[in-house]
């Protein structure tokens, strides 16, 4: 039996630097940052008061506000960035054969707010003040449920948790079914909407963010030699994967080939990042073995790129042991400079942001790049878009549990 | 002040995401208005949060339609 190919024929996203595909690639390629102030609570005692914040968001676009009302954030932003990528890949009747349609949208963490305001209304309340929609409204498969619910989708229906990797592994798993027979259609992605008193409270605890209050919009500065730690983001990236012969069939616009997957474990820590870069290589290496291509076959990889001391540094490493020589014609770039770091999500708008670069054949700048780090001495596209040829993209994500994911995408 | 009735449908209206000019009082939550289970629950829970009572869970079975609302609520004013 030949491989079921699979290709991307939609895209969906809702982010801090725009709500629709056009008014995010725009701002990505011009370089604009979309971190500032908080602005969801009041952060004045937090150490950290910037993140990159979704602006303009109107769910009721997309669902009744009745619906609405019963869903947490991230919910909302998972289901407009699907029915985005829905309708951008024509796909939006419900379709006759319905169980070879399938959804997988995950989220790193899922529901915080509303747990966090649930709490509030448990204490001021009791037990009666908690809303039988409290459960549906805020755990992580509520997006693949509700778009299964919403276009008649009976086919697989999964939403995979594994922090910043979510979106990279809910894509990449989404083509295996697709690649072994089960779906001909899934739309894959990640959301999160975790930019809260607990969520932000949390990384800031971690002495995971940048501290960076009085200059938002360089404060995400990946491989900077200045870099203090990554920006907190929020909002959802999702496409539409298809079967290659039944996307020819119909006519479909095909972006790209989602071409290779992997995934690897560094087995080393909770948090940090393996130094030696030995897990991210695996994953890497692994979605080229998937794909059939050699590392020279790469011309862009869309990093990790956090802007964490240790890993960009990491990343850096992992890239060189990869690609060996090859990695100095790499462009290593990082749109987490101007989104800020999406965690969940992050995956899912970053396929989008390599899928375009792959279709429109120029890599996104890397912001804040003032004063390059000199052990990070890769080509990461500092500060300018460049138009380049690029045949095959990858994209990374790593995550805490040190778990890695990397999809590739092959022009087509 | 607006009246019971009218402070009962606002609700309802708002809950179940319906016109209030569609709302009846003889409409009926599930078979008329389109309301689940988790609606009726939460629904309960919004008639306790405006008129400020407590409604048990063996009244609150019993109140299926916007009369049936209204009329609790007359009853059990404070």
């Amino acid at each position: 039996m030949t491989r079921r190919r699979v290709v991307i024929t939609g895209l969906g996203i809702v982010s801090p630097v725009g709500n629709s595909v056009d008014q995010a690639w725009q701002n990505i390629v011009a370089g604009r940052s979309g971190i500032d102030h908080i602005t969801r609570f009041d952060a004045s005692n937090f150490p950290v008061k910037i993140a990159g914040e979704v602006k303009d968001f109107k769910i009721g676009d997309y669902i009744s506000p009745k619906d609405a009302r019963r869903m947490d954030t991230f919910i909302h932003y998972g289901l407009a960035a699907g029915i985005q990528a829905i309708r951008d890949a024509g796909l939006e009747a419900n379709p006759d054969d319905a169980d070879r349609f399938g959804v997988a949208i995950g989220s790193g963490i899922g529901g915080l707010p509303l747990i966090e305001t649930t709490h509030d209304d448990y204490l001021g309340g009791g037990v009666r003040k908690v809303s039988p929609f409290f459960v549906p409204g805020s755990i992580i498969n509520m997006i693949s449920g509700n778009l299964s619910i919403m276009y008649g989708y009976k086919g697989p229906n999964i939403s995979l948790v594994t922090a910043c990797s979510t979106g990279t592994h809910s894509i990449g798993e989404a083509a295996r079914i697709i690649e072994y027979g089960d779906a001909d259609v899934m739309i894959a992605g990640g959301a999160e909407a975790t930019v809260s008193p607990l969520g932000m409270g949390g990384f800031c605890a971690a002495r995971a963010l940048s501290t960076r209050n009085d200059d938002p919009k360089t404060a995400s500065r990946p491989w900077d030699r200045d870099r203090d730690g990554f920006v907190l983001g929020e909002g959802a990236g999702v496409v539409v994967l298809e079967e290659f012969e039944r996307a020819r069939a119909r006519g479909a616009r095909i972006y790209g080939e989602l071409v290779g997957y992997g995934r690897s474990a560094d087995a080393n820590h909770i948090t940090a990042p393996c130094e030696d870069g030995s897990g991210a290589a695996a994953c890497m290496l692994a979605a080229l073995r998937n794909a059939g291509l050699n590392p020279n076959d790469v011309q862009y990889l869309n990093a990790h790129g956090t802007s964490t001391p240790l890993g960009d540094l990491a990343e850096t490493t992992a890239v060189k042991r990869a690609f060996g020589e090859h990695a100095r014609q790499l462009v290593v770039n990082s749109t987490k400079s101007m989104t800020g770091h999406l965690l969940g999500a992050a995956g899912g708008i970053e396929a989008v942001f390599s899928t375009l670069a792959v279709y429109h054949q120029v890599s996104p700048p890397t912001i804040n790049i003032f004063n390059q780090d000199e052990k990070c001495d890769l080509d990461y596209c500092a500060n300018e878009a460049r138009p380049m040829k690029i045949d095959v993209a990858l994209s990374n994500s790593f995550g805490f549990g040190g778990t890695n994911g990397t999809v590739a995408i092959r022009r087509i | 002040m607006s009246s019971i009735e009218e402070r009962v449908k606002k609700i309802v209206a708002e809950q179940l995401g319906v016109n209030e000019a569609d709302i009846k009082n003889e409409s009926s939550f599930v078979d008329d208005l389109g309301a689940d289970s988790l609606d009726t629950v939460e629904l309960v829970m919004a008639l306790e949060e405006e008129f400020e009572c407590e409604i048990p869970d063996e009244d609150a079975e019993k109140i299926t339609t916007v009369q049936q609302a209204i009329d609790y609520v007359l009853a059990h004013q404070k």
